[in-house]
């Protein structure tokens, strides 16, 4: 072999290589860190596995929020308006958490269908809904028709 | 009627950007000179009337005009100024005119700028931005007009700017974000011209340069003001979150970074010339897909503007046409693009491919983390999302590698390097380094830690190579003064961005690894202890602003019981729009950050809040800085304003210089 194709062939050997270690990495790393999307009928269902790390999303049932006087613990419900999944959260909620609103969560769900947030996320704008809720809602198929998704303004 | 003079200007200045993106090409084709002298006037045309424009919204939102619905959709009539007048970009429509407009200023730049060029070379660039351009606008004509007006009934307020927005920082985050992004157009422009004229050599390099590094500089500056933003605003204590919409700006900026890297050597060495070309389209199409990401309503972030398919479609449709237009030309230019002389296995030229790799590798693992769960939920229905341990894992250890070879690349020589010098250099250097890393968080900490030695090591490794390579370079020199300035500007440069690059990844890696943070709840009076810090809650009374109402806590901070500072954390409703937002309160400092986050009072006078300290957070952007400041200093060195200074220019580099290319 010449000289010059040897060093070429060596390069394109250690592209290989180097990619073929970083895509390897890259599908162990992406298995290890993918969490699925439940919508609360799912969970109530019993589909998801206790223990399990998942993300779920729905709207935070009216008159279901309470909060501990004496801790950071905070219990809500989250609902499709079909079923609704109990949520246990420690610590300080979103800006825009409260009732009616729609919300993802990630964490666990428990052996009597209580689901322990480990994160809780709110829409950074009140006006749109995050794609999970969305489809969450329309997958249970029963959001009250006055259920502006994107309000508009008056005009 | 002046929103209508506003529509007007914008129709206008697509008549302008249709012609520039046609005759100048046209003329460059057939050599026709008058038609190439086109470009440069109607690059200033379409810069003016897309300036009348965005000057008319602006005076839209400072006049409280809300017939135009834009207006009212994203202002109020209590808006502080500052905030009008920048509202501008705090929504779908106005920003896509403002990115649209920082294309139109890159235009009149390259126009004046580019005395040096050819003038074929010059219309081509010109006419391929006026293609982009015209593209932009015709979007915003067709899908997202900001002067659309609500008629008949104007709403006698607006629904105001997003509480998150009101801040300084959205005065500078978009505006700098954009223009470094659209600044790699100017880039893809140059490589699409070079492919277009089929001349792609050193020269073509040199003029490259310099546009390449401001652009970085400033996508540099974009991201870091982002991430700063983030970091004080959204109250998590984060600085970077792997977002899907941070991320599309993190793969450009890698793509640059490549880019610069790679232009380096095909100006040096006249090599890698399709490879940067290649890297230059890929660079444009990261920025692209940002915007693909971030308006097409496929996220849900802070970043997302409202969705609408057809404005998703559209983008992807220029998307398409660009890179896969672009791509098919690279495809059947780039086999006639010749390297100019041969590198061994051990040089300069191999560290710089093997930092391009790694780089691109970087870059197209977070790709696939940002684009993965969407391509799932296309194929399956399924939801899914990655979060920020999958990026962590992979890029971290890349960035570690790199940094290794970054303290090699500036020290091998061109061409052909041997192993022993490599070692009699930098022997010495990876010892101290490695000294340096396991002795001194061993003498501040008192205790061994895995994270602050590899981070502290790879620091002093950059900073010792950096330093070994400048004496290096100046030992045969009457003085040291003589002999640092005799160095290029284009040197100090490099040494900069790559001293910040050691600047960050000690911010990066210490504070990842040392920051603790506890939400509590206090009672007035009670007190808690982290991290040495005593905070003392005084208590809560209601504060007023001009456009909100909210309440206001008040810590004490002690150290071995010694007040150092009084921390005020906010939570505030803004009045028109009802929504609530807390403003944390920060003691900033260059060894750490003390940060508190006021939650909701539980019972009376009780408040739940959490409490961050953060050691070495500020030297991450700290880092950014020194790399802004090395880019931009080598994009002024001289040797890119004139070729005749080529020559004095030659005799000062007495390393690269008798291996430099003729050109």
């Amino acid at each position: 072999m010449k000289p010059h194709r040897r060093k070429r062939l060596g390069i394109i050997l250690f592209i290989a290589a180097g990619l073929s270690v970083s895509v390897g990495l890259i599908l162990y790393a992406m298995s290890q860190n993918i969490n699925l999307f439940y919508t609360p009928t799912q969970v109530a269902d019993g589909e998801v596995e206790v223990g399990q790390r998942i993300r779920i999303g729905g709207m935070v049932k009216e008159g279901s929020y309470v909060s501990a006087e004496d801790s950071l613990q905070v219990r809500f419900e989250t609902t499709d308006f079909v079923n609704a999944v109990p949520i246990l959260y420690e610590g300080i909620l979103p800006d825009l958490f409260r009732e009616g609103q729609g919300i993802v969560a990630e964490g666990t769900v428990d052996a009597e269908g209580v689901f322990h947030a480990s994160r809780v996320l709110a829409k950074h704008d009140e006006n749109y809904m995050s794609q999970e809720v969305k489809a969450a809602l329309d997958a249970a198929g029963a959001a009250p028709e006055n259920h502006q998704l994107s309000p508009q303004p008056e005009s | 009627m002046l929103p209508e003079l506003g529509q007007f200007s914008l129709i206008l200045a697509f008549c302008l950007s249709i012609i520039l993106g046609t005759l100048p090409l046209i003329g460059a084709h057939r050599n026709n000179v008058l038609w190439m002298s086109l470009a440069r006037p109607l690059s200033a045309g379409v810069f003016v009337f897309l300036g009348i424009s965005i000057v008319i919204l602006t005076y839209a939102f400072a006049s409280d005009d809300f017939s135009v619905q834009f207006v009212a959709l994203h202002s109020n009539s209590a808006l502080p100024l500052q905030y009008k007048l920048t509202a501008v970009w705090g929504g779908h429509e106005g920003s896509f005119l403002l990115w649209t407009f920082m294309l139109a200023g890159w235009m009149l730049v390259v126009a004046i700028f580019s005395k040096s060029m050819p003038i074929d070379f010059v219309a081509r660039v010109l006419g391929v931005l006026g293609i982009l351009c015209s593209g932009y606008i015709l979007f915003m004509l067709a899908t997202s007009n900001p002067f659309d007006r609500i008629v008949p009934l104007p709403p006698l307020d607006g629904t105001d700017l997003n509480s998150m927005l009101q801040d300084f920082a959205f005065i500078i985050h978009p505006p700098t974000l954009y223009m470094g992004y659209v600044g790699f157009s100017v880039v893809f422009a140059f490589a699409i011209a070079a492919l277009l004229s089929g001349k792609l050599d050193a020269a073509w390099a040199r003029w490259c340069r310099p546009w390449a590094n401001v652009a970085w500089a400033i996508l540099t500056i974009g991201i870091a003001v982002g991430s700063w933003w983030a970091y004080y605003e959204l109250g998590w204590g984060g600085w970077w979150a792997w977002d899907p919409v941070e991320n599309p700006p993190l793969i450009t900026w890698l793509f640059g970074t490549a880019l610069i890297h790679s232009l380096a050597v095909t100006e040096k060495r006249g090599v890698f010339k399709s490879w940067t070309v290649l890297l230059a389209i890929l660079a444009f199409a990261g920025s692209l897909m940002g915007t693909f990401i971030t308006r097409s309503g496929l996220l849900t972030s802070v970043h997302a503007f409202a969705s609408d398919p057809s404005r998703g479609f559209f983008i992807l449709a220029i998307l398409g046409i660009t890179v896969g237009g672009s791509l098919l030309l690279y495809a059947i230019r780039a086999p006639l693009m010749k390297r100019e002389f041969g590198f061994d296995l051990l040089s300069r030229e191999v560290f710089l491919l093997i930092n391009n790799v790694i780089l691109v590798v970087a870059s197209a693992s977070i790709f696939l983390g940002t684009l993965f769960p969407m391509i799932y939920q296309a194929l399956t229905d399924d939801l899914i999302s990655i979060g920020p341990p999958y990026f962590n894992s992979i890029f971290a250890p890349l960035m570690m590698l790199l940094v290794l070879f970054l303290g090699i690349g500036p020290m091998s020589r061109w061409k052909r390097t041997s192993t022993a010098y490599l070692l009699q250099q930098l022997g010495k250097v990876a010892l101290a380094s490695v000294a340096i890393g396991v002795l001194l968080p061993l003498l501040v900490l008192l205790e061994f830690s895995l994270a602050a030695t590899v981070s502290i090591a790879l620091a002093a490794w950059v900073v010792l190579s950096i330093g070994k390579d400048v004496s290096n370079r100046i030992v045969n020199k009457p003085t040291p003064i003589q002999g640092l300035r005799a160095l290029s500007l284009s040197y100090y440069g490099m040494q900069a961005a790559h001293l910040g690059v050691a600047v960050m990844l000690v911010g990066i890696g210490l504070t990842s690894y040392f920051s603790v943070e506890k939400s509590v709840l206090l009672e007035q009076g009670q007190s808690i202890v982290l991290a040495g810090y005593d905070f003392v809650f005084i208590g809560s009374s209601a504060v007023n602003g001009p456009n909100f109402i909210g309440e206001e806590a008040e810590i004490s901070v002690l150290k071995a019981g010694v007040e150092i500072e009084v921390l005020h954390p906010q939570r505030r409703i803004y009045t028109a729009s009802g929504s609530p937002s807390t403003e944390m309160d920060i003691d900033a400092g260059l060894l750490r950050d003390l940060f508190i986050t006021l939650g909701e009072e539980k019972q009376a006078g009780a408040w739940s809040m959490t409490i961050y300290v953060k050691p070495f957070i500020r030297w991450v952007w700290l880092g950014a800085i020194f790399m802004v400041f090395g880019a931009t200093l080598a994009a002024g060195d001289k040797r890119y304003r004139r070729l005749r200074q080529r020559r004095s220019e030659r005799a000062r580099q007495p390393v690269a210089a008798d291996l430099q290319p003729a050109i």
